[in-house]
């Protein structure tokens, strides 16, 4: 799929699960979609491995857009993005953007075929 | 610091990682009282989960020289811990790994220390003063740099992380709650005095 993928990470298992299925209702299966919920021991908090393995489950060639909530999220994130091949970190943004408007916007964006800098700047624009 | 310790000696370096790994598993609760009262009350059994499991590699970390055992252990801390302390600690580790000085004298694990100070603040998008674990680190640096012995150095995280109740957080989950952080001490200040506090101990006795 020629789409930006969308990755959704969150602290909660639950709120990451919950912004997918609204991105789901949104756009269909017309963007790539993963999300990755809660740390490696099944409670509050988020867990670098899995973000990786979302990324490459989303994997796009146009590119990846991340939507996350608080701190470690974002922290893990870029530690995740780092870990990626070269070919493939360049073409990875974390978006600074509300996690649950920002997917939606964002997926709605790629559906529509824009290139990553736009569907990151379109959920940007969310935040004040 | 473990300067002047033998780090080409194994069992030193199984010292040192396990001084390490015990002085936070020891106390997680307390670090998850501090974090429950200014933060998401996570923190201690994060770091203790953490270092749980870097216990569990203790063999194969003290085989390894101390680049490759320093980037390892902080590997295994963003891979384990879960909250936003796994990253910075972990790029505290793997930071110091990259920047191990071929000679091991103090000015030059005091210059690997600068930078990974620098790359936790690129990681946490942080300054000194906003009430994180850096307020612990920088003091620590200057006291390596200006010649204090281990006592000196574990007195002066001691002290600092002390010194960040009075700070009004500005990163991290804290700055949520703006003045209402005031009066507590930060539980990543804490956590990085007890690792340096033990780290100077074993160092001394080793």
């Amino acid at each position: 799929m020629s789409n930006v993928g969308i990755v959704i990470v969150s602290h909660s298992h639950k709120v990451a699960e919950g912004a997918a299925d609204m991105v789901r209702q949104m756009v269909g299966e017309d963007v790539p979609l993963a999300w990755t919920g809660g740390n490696s021991a099944g409670g509050l908090g988020t867990d670098f491995a899995a973000i990786g393995e979302a990324i490459n489950r989303a994997w796009s060639e146009a590119g990846v857009a991340i939507l996350v909530d608080l701190g470690g999220a974002e922290t893990n994130s870029e530690m995740a993005v780092e870990a990626l091949p070269d070919n493939r970190r360049s073409r990875v943004v974390i978006c600074n953007a509300p996690i649950v408007e920002g997917a939606v916007v964002a997926a709605t964006e790629a559906a529509g075929g824009a290139p990553l800098n736009v569907v990151r700047r379109t959920a940007e624009e969310l935040s004040p | 610091m473990a300067y002047p310790a033998d780090l080409t000696d194994p069992a030193v370096r199984k010292r040192l990682i396990t001084a390490t790994a015990e002085c936070i598993i020891a106390r997680a609760d307390e670090l998850t009282a501090l974090d429950s009262a200014i933060g998401d009350g996570d923190h201690g059994h994060n770091m203790k989960r953490g270092f749980d499991a870097v216990l569990a590699s203790l063999d194969s970390l003290a085989a390894m020289d101390p680049p490759e055992l320093l980037k390892s252990l902080g590997m295994k801390l963003v891979s384990t811990v879960g909250g936003a302390s796994g990253p910075l600690y972990g790029t505290l580790f793997m930071a110091l790994g990259k920047a191990w000085p071929q000679d091991l004298s103090r000015s030059g694990l005091a210059a690997a220390f600068e930078q990974a100070i620098a790359a936790v603040k690129a990681r946490g998008k942080s300054e000194i003063g906003q009430k994180t674990l850096l307020d612990v680190l920088a003091p620590t640096l200057k006291a390596l740099q200006e010649g204090a012995d281990a006592d000196a150095i574990a007195e002066t995280a001691q002290r600092a992380a002390e010194a960040t109740a009075p700070l009004r957080a500005t990163r991290g989950r804290a700055s949520f709650l703006g003045e209402r952080s005031v009066g507590h001490v930060d539980p990543g200040a804490r956590s990085a005095a007890l690792i340096i506090v033990a780290l100077c101990a074993e160092g001394s006795r080793i």
